[in-house]
């Protein structure tokens, strides 16, 4: 038993180390981390300063210092546009794909019918479908309602994935019958019985799959990439494989400010995301 | 055994399934003492083999999974058929029934019109696009267009690098995982604690940790400053037949949580009478694992495998942050070709390879899904 944990302990920690990296290396000053890692990221045209022979990789800054986050907070408006990008993105396809889809869901739960069934399936299908197939209609879509270029481009094929319909029907057919069956008896409409029973019912439900959502959009490269040319619009995750090479005493800061959200997410999440991945597997009795 | 439809009036899909299972079984021998139950003997052809002797119209084993994925669960609690409508599976129920599929539609149909015009219609405009000429003169070619995207040379070293990297990192993402679940299925201290820490690179954004893998694998990075204590020579990681390496080893870094959760979830599933009769019959470890465990498991087998799949097809992600828009030849992802195919707005070529990468996954999901019915249909 003692192998085991330490071998799996270790490994764990392994797994931590590049989060752990970044973070401390967030706190170091600039010409520390030129003296670390000025062989890498040193552009051969720029001022060769401080750049020693060896890559040094540090866990623990000599000096720590918070000039980086002061950079990128007050001098380098850029990095926070590119972040509020991301935000702009991210929240309303997680807000208004749940939306679209507990209504869907209902229809898919409530009551079940062969043609349904078949519909729900190809939405299983749609949903494993890679970004390679999907963007080529996502961008006839886009220019024939001429919003490519503009963030709808990637706001409403967001809302209308199916992955949350997925998920939440799933999590809806779990209601017992007799729950409806018994506001019904009590007079309820349709629509009473939806928001009164069937969605604080799968509360746990929404906060599983609007976390699966958030990590999934927010790390978005792929649509941006192709549904967007201006690259004032693009979300940081593309900006930052742009910036590494130029200003990279700033980048470690922009990298942690970027894993900030899903790490609160992470920390207040983690057993409606556990409880998500679950799900998405279907073993959940 | 999953939920069953509960509302649909006359047998179910299941039920008839059923019954021509024991038909069948009947017919072909008529030995077979516990026809009662539609149990399988282990000895006789397996569910693959049933529905080639079924009639085609009848489900088959696709048809099973596709049940099994739709539905909810096993035992799920609305199991009953319509519960306190004591008319449900006979007559007279018409206006009711009428009512709850208008309920039903309405409710999916914002959903179903969003899915419609952003995926499925401008998807059929793609399947016409990859057939004709091109967008003006509308003229019909034929697989012409498939021709040009199967010979394209770019098209084949985009393909080749995907398959070659699913082929890899695919199979190492689900088997360490398992392995993973399996050893944190045993008392560890700090177990919670350790299963967060795996989970952690899941939640963080690749762009944010990209940097310490450039540290690592550049030319003059960290490893090759390991691997030059022990007298070997440096390796250009990302611009060498190693290339794919570094990604490996990131997409595992990333999924290996995600798979492990999933099985640790699939593990704590299986009913532990089976495991303690085997233990009582001295079976071992290994032969527990094997004979049972594997087998409980192979529906969760089968949904990790998908899912990575599904994942590795999304590597473009990390080769891009690491790499750029023209990486090393060995890391040129199809997603590299689609990208720049879309920037000379090709749509014939485009179109063609949507269409055949759409087909390539839809065989590949459904011959998961056979297989894993045949050999994990035996539990039920």
């Amino acid at each position: 038993m003692v192998i085991r944990t330490v071998v799996t302990g270790s490994f764990a920690v392994l797994f931590l180390m590049p989060i752990i990296l970044t973070i401390t290396n967030s706190l170091m000053t600039v010409s520390e981390i030129n003296a670390n890692y000025g062989v890498i990221f040193a552009r051969k045209n720029g001022v060769r300063v401080f750049i020693s022979k060896t890559v040094n990789l540090k866990f623990i800054p000599d000096i720590v210092s918070f000039s980086q986050y002061f950079k990128v907070l007050f001098l380098s408006p850029e990095y926070l546009m590119k972040f509020w990008n991301s935000v702009i993105f991210v929240v309303p396809i997680v807000v208004f794909q749940l939306a679209v889809a507990s209504l869907a869901s209902y229809g898919f739960a409530r009551y079940r019918g062969k043609v349904r069934e078949v519909i729900f399936f190809s939405y299983i299908i749609l949903m494993l479908m890679p970004y390679q197939v999907t963007l080529v209609p996502n961008y006839l879509v886009s220019s024939w309602l001429n919003i490519i270029d503009t963030r709808w481009a990637i706001w409403l094929p967001g809302i209308f994935s199916p992955f949350a319909v997925y998920m939440l029907t799933k999590y809806m057919r779990r209601i017992p019958r007799s729950i409806y069956e018994a506001a019904e008896i009590d007079g309820a409409g349709e629509w009473q019985i939806f928001t009164r029973i069937c969605l604080p019912n799968c509360r746990g439900g929404l906060a599983s799959i609007a976390i699966l959502l958030f990590i999934d959009y927010w790390n978005m490269v792929e649509q941006p990439l192709i549904l967007l040319s201006d690259e004032q619009m693009h979300p940081l995750s593309v900006f930052l494989s742009r910036i590494k090479t130029d200003e990279i005493s700033l980048a470690f800061a922009v990298a942690v400010i970027y894993m900030v959200l899903p790490m609160l997410v992470f920390l207040y999440g983690e057993e409606y995301l556990v409880e998500g991945i679950v799900y998405q597997g279907g073993i959940k009795e | 055994m999953y939920s069953e439809n509960g509302n649909d009036r006359g047998e179910t899909l299941r039920e008839i399934k059923e019954k021509v299972n024991r038909a069948l079984r009947r017919n072909a021998d008529g030995l077979s003492g516990g026809s009662t139950a539609p149990e399988r003997d282990p000895g006789k052809p397996g569910p693959l083999w049933d529905s080639l002797r079924r009639d085609p119209g009848k489900p088959g084993p696709l048809w099973n999974s596709i049940r099994r994925l739709t539905a909810s669960g096993k035992g799920s609690p609305h199991k009953g058929r319509g519960g306190g409508n004591p008319g449900a599976g006979g007559t007279g129920s018409t206006a009711k029934s009428r009512r709850e599929k208008r309920v039903s539609w309405t409710f999916l149909s914002l959903s179903l019109a969003g899915v419609l015009l952003f995926f499925v219609l401008p998807f059929m405009v793609v399947i016409y696009y990859s057939l004709i000429d091109n967008p003006v003169r509308h003229r019909f070619v034929g697989l012409s267009n498939y021709g040009k995207v199967l010979s394209n040379s770019a098209f084949r070293l985009a393909a080749a690098n995907t398959l070659k990297f699913s082929a890899v990192s695919v199979p190492l993402a689900v088997g360490l995982a398992l392995l993973l679940a399996v050893v944190m299925e045993k008392r560890i201290p700090w177990k919670s604690r350790i299963r967060s820490f795996f989970l952690s690179p899941l939640m963080v954004p690749t762009a944010s940790v990209i940097m310490i893998w450039q540290i690592l694998f550049h030319y003059n990075g960290l490893v090759n400053v390991w691997l030059g204590r022990f007298g070997i020579d440096r390796i250009d990681w990302l611009k060498s037949s190693y290339a794919q390496v570094p990604i490996i080893l990131l997409f595992i870094w990333k999924n290996l949580g995600y798979n492990m959760i999933l099985f640790m979830a699939g593990l704590a599933n299986i009913p532990r009478d089976q495991i303690e009769v085997a233990r009582l019959e001295s079976a071992s470890e290994f032969q527990i694992f094997w004979l049972i465990k594997i087998r409980y498991l192979s529906s969760t087998i089968l949904f990790v495998t998908i899912m990575s799949l599904i994942n590795s097809f999304k590597v473009f992600r990390e080769v891009y942050l690491m790499a750029g828009d023209y990486p090393y030849d060995a890391l040129y992802m199809l997603q590299h070709f689609m990208n720049n195919t879309f920037r000379s707005l090709d749509y014939q070529k485009l179109s063609a390879a949507a269409v055949l990468m759409a087909l390539f996954m839809i065989v590949v999901i459904g011959v998961l899904f056979v297989s894993e019915d045949r050999f994990g249909q035996d539990l039920e």
